[in-house]
């Protein structure tokens, strides 16, 4: 352990590195003005899951799913951001195969949801 | 009685002799070793220190002194702690509620006092002139005491009431509580310079008031004789703490012109990682005391903006400005503790203390002290989870967080210009992704990467498979992984946690009360 933060050390170590995550990796994913979900979640994913399965399979099962709007929301106008960069995810296409590495935060943003009752939350 | 064999020991000193002989008489310049080699952290952080001599001790404390005062305090604060536990004490407090901000209390800033005693004892042997190294032990001494008079508090809530039973373990593993021992472990594992600029001064000077006013009033308030006896008890110990953390910094300014820049720089990351950790404290008031004090939004403003404004002015004939971001902290005040108590709501049922929807009385205190924000941003969340109570669909949020790698804090919070949208920072060191939840905390984060990189984020630590206790199986079949982290915890499922309704401290606290179910006073039984 670093005893003295003004020493330099010259191997800091890095605790979240990937190979820390026994051959998965994490993701992040957050759904603007919906702020019910207190913060972006963190999700551990194998790195060849499609995009498609992230939505369908982890998405689903999450904390999104018991928002209000989950169950209205329009996929085809769902907009997407990475590091809040606008991107368009293809659903077929594994997660690493499009970019999105480990620590990766995804953002998305549903036009024509606002969450409850318009609050933003 | 006087003792004339001795002849020059019976000669009773003046109190300034005194005072020479007994701190500033106390320090030498080694010989066998070079002091440099014997104080070999002072260098680190390129403060320069010309002439420790010129370190004023405002209170002139001697060691003698200091003990009579300090045990003079102890026999005070245990007679009340004992009359207090003789009467059943716990049964005039407003509101078993109340007890919540306790269990917060306890199990997060009890263990960090714990961190002040080691990190003044170190600082005490770090400075080689005896009147810091002094006051640092005498400190050390002080932290001590509080952790050990809120441990006896402790092990009298925790006969009645649940959660409190293991504070040093949660501390160390529960969640929300990497927050303040993140803090302090951050402190702890600086140069001697910084660790007392952190805690003395930022913490001490500059925000302690936004801890100890609130939460010590808040406790007066609701009838907790107990920890307003710790709090008078420990203020004056507070006086002295804050007088060291104002002369610590006058001292290091008026040694050396160069120093003004690093001071500015750990004043401006102090401040910052200090803000955040009172998140915690900006919930106690606004959603967790039964009987309200003041708002965060008007405790931050009195004590931060308004004291906190007049001493930088004081300060800035030494060149230093208020810290960096201070106005967003002000802005933010009007979102803070709505935004720090929805995260607990979310995952109440990983915490070890109760939460609770506010009454119609509790949201009209809100929106009168929230005109801005509450009914537009947080009055329809708190009606949309009061439907889904009433259903029998009480909301948990079962996902993990993201976090932000300084601060530790969920990423709960949102940008300056859309209080909707999550603020979110990023940053990529050695080929890794950082994230962030504010500006403040990427800037902490940038400027010494290698230290936080090292973070025991808790997300992390679970997805990584690093909280389950020795003996748990993942591998096994029917696993359940949510309740093996629990069990990690130390925190029992059901019991310490979720809604204070329908919990065994609602139920424990309508017996000893005599209240009926609906709350109604119960004539007692005919005798």
């Amino acid at each position: 352990m670093q005893t003295n933060s003004q020493a330099p050390s010259s191997h800091p170590l890095v605790r979240d590195r990937v190979d820390n995550f026994h051959g998965q990796q994490l993701i992040y994913v957050g759904w603007d003005h919906h702020t019910m979900i207190c913060a972006p979640i963190a999700l551990l994913v194998p790195p060849g899951l499609s995009f498609g399965e992230l939505v369908d399979s982890l998405l689903a099962h999450s904390a999104f799913a018991l928002h209000p709007d989950w169950p209205r929301i329009n996929w085809a106008e769902v907009e997407w951001f990475a590091s809040d960069q606008p991107v368009t995810p293809r659903r077929d296409t594994a997660l690493k195969d499009q970019g999105f590495g480990h620590k990766t935060f995804l953002r998305m943003r549903t036009p024509a949801l606002r969450g409850i009752a318009g609050s933003g939350s | 009685m006087n003792n004339t064999h001795t002849g020059q020991a019976g000669k009773k000193l003046s109190l300034k002799e005194k005072y020479a002989l007994m701190t500033r008489g106390l320090g030498w310049d080694t010989s066998y070793e070079p002091m440099d080699k014997v104080f070999d952290q002072l260098g680190l952080e390129g403060i320069r220190i010309h002439d420790w001599d010129k370190w004023e001790d405002p209170f002139r404390l001697t060691m003698d002194a200091y003990w009579k005062y300090q045990a003079e305090k102890e026999r005070k604060l245990y007679a009340v702690l004992d009359a207090f536990q003789q009467n059943n004490g716990h049964l005039n407090i407003s509101d078993a509620r109340y007890v919540n901000t306790l269990k917060l209390f306890f199990t997060g800033i009890t263990p960090a006092e714990y961190n002040a005693h080691r990190l003044f004892a170190m600082l005490g042997r770090q400075f080689p002139g005896p009147g810091a190294a002094i006051a640092c032990q005498m400190q050390a001494v002080d932290e001590l005491r509080h952790v050990q008079t809120q441990i006896h508090s402790i092990s009298q809530y925790n006969k009645y009431f649940n959660g409190l039973h293991d504070h040093s373990v949660m501390n160390d593993r529960l969640w929300y509580l990497s927050v303040p021992k993140s803090f302090f472990e951050d402190a702890i594992s600086s140069g001697p310079f910084e660790q007392i600029i952190a805690i003395s001064f930022a913490l001490e000077y500059l925000l302690t008031n936004l801890v100890f006013m609130p939460f010590m009033s808040g406790a007066a308030y609701n009838g907790d004789m107990a920890t307003v006896t710790f709090g008078f008890s420990s203020q004056s110990d507070e006086a002295r703490h804050m007088t060291l953390g104002l002369e610590c910094i006058k001292f290091v300014l008026e040694q050396d012109p160069g120093n003004v820049e690093i001071i500015q720089r750990y004043l401006d990351k102090w401040f910052w990682r200090g803000y955040k950790v009172l998140g915690l404290v900006s919930m106690m008031l606004d959603y967790m005391l039964p009987r309200k004090v003041m708002s965060w939004k008007e405790a931050w403003e009195i004590y931060f903006v308004q004291n906190g404004g007049s001493l930088f002015n004081d300060l800035s004939r030494y060149g230093l400005r208020m810290p960096r971001h201070w106005e967003q902290s002000v802005a933010e005040a009007e979102h803070l503790s709505h935004q720090t108590w929805n995260s607990f709501y979310n995952f109440s049922d990983a915490a070890a203390f109760h939460v609770w929807l506010p009454s119609d009385e509790d949201m009209a205190w809100l929106s009168e002290k929230y005109p801005n924000t509450f009914d537009q941003h947080y009055r329809p969340r708190i009606e949309h989870y009061r439907r889904l109570q009433a259903e029998g669909k009480r909301y948990y949020n079962p996902s993990l967080p993201m976090l932000c790698q300084t601060c530790q804090i969920p990423l709960i919070f949102t940008e300056g210009d859309d209080p909707t949208r999550t603020s979110h920072r990023e940053t990529e060191h050695e080929g890794e992704k950082y994230h962030f939840c504010s500006d403040g905390c990427q800037e902490v984060f940038e400027q010494q990467p290698d230290k936080y990189v090292s973070a025991w984020l808790p997300a992390h630590q679970i997805l990584q498979g690093n909280c389950f206790a020795p003996d748990a199986d993942p591998q096994a079949a029917g696993f359940q992984a949510e309740a093996e982290v629990m069990r990690y915890f130390h925190v029992n499922p059901g019991q310490d946690n979720m809604d204070y309704e329908g919990s065994q401290d609602e139920a424990n606290w309508r017996l000893w009360k005599g209240l009926s179910p609906d709350g109604a006073s119960k004539a007692p039984p005919a005798a």
